[in-house]
């Protein structure tokens, strides 16, 4: 690797976390620290009826006989969980108090971050639940939706307003003794959002909720729910994004889905989490669970992520796939750089007779970081028929960082199929000088060679996501090359 | 003159390939460069287009009056040198529309333009596929994935006609390619000279040569250019050999 090239690499993985603004703004917080008062405080804080305040303090008394899991290919380090402020929510001003009307402040945080949340400006065709810290600040275009009878709103008002739905489904496909993470949000989760479609509604709009960590020394938990009933359809699209800061912060989140018969969800997540500066200090940890189940037959769930962000990511966004007939997607970009760490990939449990599942993963690595795939496919011996294909890709720009995959295949009858792909690759200094005789610089030919190879992915994506997606691919990684 | 070419000595990994070359190249030419192989050709020629790897150990290439040995390949690109590669490498998913309007915006800004319109773009790519006779099923895939020799080949042109270069030095372009596709491609080749525009095509066989007639024929031995003239060397090396080139060299 030439020297010239060295100094493209610097300068562009030096470039700038756009997201890495604060808002300086009034907050009321829950004191310092976890235990079943910090529990107590943030369900009184939402009003919750009692089976929730159970549910959390249940999981939290669990998540205390619990040890941070060591099994991914990750260096976690210690993570003090009495340091950590579990609530934290924007103080309403006293002359918005009462009135539906979000803080001006706010709104120009989330105007900054591309997020209009006044609807005229907005375009049309996407909903926004927009989220900072923990708590939700407004949802758009619900009337919109209560037309058609689609219930979106952040998961208080969920509580409150349905509170029938929130019991029968939360905890059903995630329960708390899933995972350390999954236990932990829920004790401590705060806001989300809550979507549910009813019997043959198509939802007319693309619906989204935005993410904003922006207070200091605060995790956030968030836990959403999706419920699609029999032919119904919806695309939901998550965004995320934190400020700069030297000290880490914990997001530990949960979404559990569950999709009827003939019905279908696609979850779109273009995961932007500060990841860290080019030393790997600050930077956000980034624990989810995601889960849905194809409850009913022919019914369809699939994940489309983009992952840039976070200095740490643990991610496996999996399919129950329990109808016959149904099919669950896995489509992935996952992208680090400096010292980020990822260990993500998808689970498919086939339950269901001529269930149907595709995995495909692109992890493309820069600098000193770590990248791998973790995948669990699992075919019960009742899933008769049954497929899965996964191809998992690797991208390494340099020779400092590193791509691992760990695929899990585990098949208890004869007559399914399952096939796995894995290939490794590197950019070639023939690629980028082909594209330098064109006329186009190092820079750019890097972004549209990773560009071009997560394209298969990229193309899944809502259109005003993939835009996003393709400018967040070219910004984290461009020169990033050996 | 558009390039002058003086004592020059290019090394790969220390060891020097071309060894003490000189050529002349004025507007509106053509020079076939022909030669045995592993002599320097492509050497040359991915010295000209700025090669990071192929050092430039002695001499100068000037192009358009200005020394150029220290130019990025990116700017020697605007500047108006295209090379149409021996081997052209594949770029998986990039799509030869986005690869080649990205190039053109690049070639714009550097000129101080703005970007081209959609509508504009999709009138030249449909007007330089004719020219080239590429098929709308070739330029709607990624650049050469999976393409044949001879289409990748045939890609080169293409990006040639689009980006409009004043030098283009073609590299073998007409290895691989079937008697049609020879005529095509030479025809493209007939169709963008101009009395501006200059070709350096290093060749093996003087049957392209029947269809572009060129101004000059050199032999290129050993890192030097060792005889020029007329394109009747041409014929003369189709029915020899180089060996009695390698002969008078030894002597
Ligand atoms: N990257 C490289 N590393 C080491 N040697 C190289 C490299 N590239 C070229 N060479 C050597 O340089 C010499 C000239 O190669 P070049 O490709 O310029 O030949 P050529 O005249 O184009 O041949 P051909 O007619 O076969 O295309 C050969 O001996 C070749 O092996
Ligand atoms: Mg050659």
């Amino acid at each position: 690797m030439n020297s010239d090239k060295n100094n493209i690499i610097d300068e562009v993985t030096q470039g700038e976390y756009k997201y890495g603004f604060v808002t300086d703004i009034e907050m009321e917080m829950a004191p310092m620290g976890l235990n079943e008062d910090t529990i107590r405080f943030i369900s009184k804080k939402k009003n919750e009826p009692d089976f929730l305040l159970e549910f959390r303090l249940k999981a939290f008394r669990y998540w205390k006989t619990m040890k941070m899991p060591r099994w991914a290919h990750l260096k976690i380090p210690e993570i003090n969980f009495q340091d950590i402020i579990y609530y934290a929510a924007p103080k309403k001003k006293k002359e918005l108090e009462g009135l539906d009307k979000v803080d001006p402040e706010l709104l120009e945080t989330f105007n900054k971050l591309g997020i209009s949340l006044e609807e005229q400006k907005r375009m049309t065709g996407v909903a926004v639940d927009a989220i900072i810290d923990s708590v939700s600040v407004k949802t758009t275009f619900q009337d919109t939706l209560a037309k058609h009878d689609i219930i979106f709103c952040s998961f208080t008002e969920a509580v409150q307003n349905h509170p029938e739905l929130v019991k029968k489904y939360l905890g059903t496909i995630v329960p708390y003794t899933d995972n350390y993470f999954a236990a932990l949000n829920s004790a401590v989760f705060s806001d989300g959002s809550f979507c549910y479609i009813p019997k043959g509604v198509r939802c007319p709009i693309e619906l989204s909720t935005y993410f904003r960590i922006n207070a200091a020394k605060t995790g956030q938990f968030e836990r959403s729910l999706i419920i699609a009933e029999e032919r119904s359809y919806v695309s939901y699209m998550e965004g995320c994004t934190a400020p700069m800061r030297d000290e880490n912060q914990m997001h530990a989140a949960i979404v559990e889905i569950i999709v009827l018969d003939d019905a279908e969800v696609k979850y779109s997540t273009v995961q932007n989490w500060y990841p860290g500066d080019k030393k790997g200090k600050g930077g956000i940890y980034n624990f989810v669970t995601k889960r849905g189940i194809c409850k009913g037959k022919n019914s369809k769930i699939s994940w489309t992520q983009v992952e840039t962000g976070s200095a740490i990511t643990w991610k496996y966004p999996g399919c129950i796939l329990k109808g016959d007939n149904s099919v669950g997607e896995f489509n992935s970009v996952a992208v680090t750089n400096n010292f980020q760490q990822a260990d993500t990939g998808s689970k498919m449990i086939h339950i269901g007779k001529n269930t149907k599942s595709t995995i495909i993963s692109k992890g493309i690595s820069a600098g000193h970081s770590n990248n791998s795939y973790r995948g669990l496919v699992k075919i019960s011996k009742k899933a008769e028929n049954s497929r899965n294909f996964s191809q998992c890709d690797s991208l390494l720009l340099g020779d400092k960082c590193g791509a691992h995959t760990f695929p899990n295949i585990n098949v208890k009858n004869k007559s399914s199929v399952v096939e796995h792909e894995a290939t490794t690759s590197k950019i070639s200094d023939d690629q980028l000088f082909y594209c330098n005789q064109r006329g186009i610089d190092t820079e750019s030919a890097i972004g549209l060679i990773v560009n071009g190879y997560a394209r298969e992915v990229l193309k899944k994506l809502p259109m005003e996501f993939a835009v996003e997606a393709q400018k967040l691919l070219q910004i984290s990684l461009e020169g990033s090359v050996g | 003159m558009l390039l002058n070419i003086r004592n020059l000595h290019v090394s790969i990994q220390e060891k020097e390939i071309v060894k003490g070359l000189d050529l002349s190249v004025n507007n509106g030419e053509v020079h076939a460069i022909m030669g045995p192989n592993g002599t320097g050709k492509s050497t040359l020629a991915m010295a000209i287009a700025g090669k990071g790897d192929y050092t430039i150990t002695q001499g100068e290439i000037i192009y358009k009056g200005k020394t150029i040995n220290n130019m990025p390949p990116e700017d020697r690109a605007r500047e108006g040198i295209f090379l149409g590669f021996q081997y052209p490498v594949e770029i998986p998913g990039v799509s030869i529309i986005n690869f080649m309007r990205t190039a053109i915006n690049e070639h714009r800004e550097y000129k101080g333009l703005p970007p081209i319109s959609a509508l504009d773009f999709m009138e030249k790519m449909e007007e330089k596929k004719k020219l080239v006779e590429i098929q709308s099923k070739l330029t709607n895939r990624s650049v050469n994935e999976g393409f044949s020799g001879g289409e990748k080949k045939k890609n080169e042109i293409f990006q040639m006609a689009m980006l409009e270069p004043t030098l283009s030095i073609l590299d073998e372009t007409d290895s691989g390619l079937d008697i049609d596709a020879l005529r095509v491609v030479a025809n493209g080749i007939n169709k963008l000279r101009t009395k501006e525009n200059a070709f350096v095509i290093i060749t093996h066989y003087q049957r392209l040569l029947e269809y572009i007639v060129p101004d000059f024929v050199h032999v290129l031995y050993d890192g030097r250019i060792v005889k020029s003239g007329g394109k009747r060397l041409a014929f003369e090396l189709e029915e020899k050999g180089y060996d009695w080139i390698k002969n008078e060299q030894t002597k």
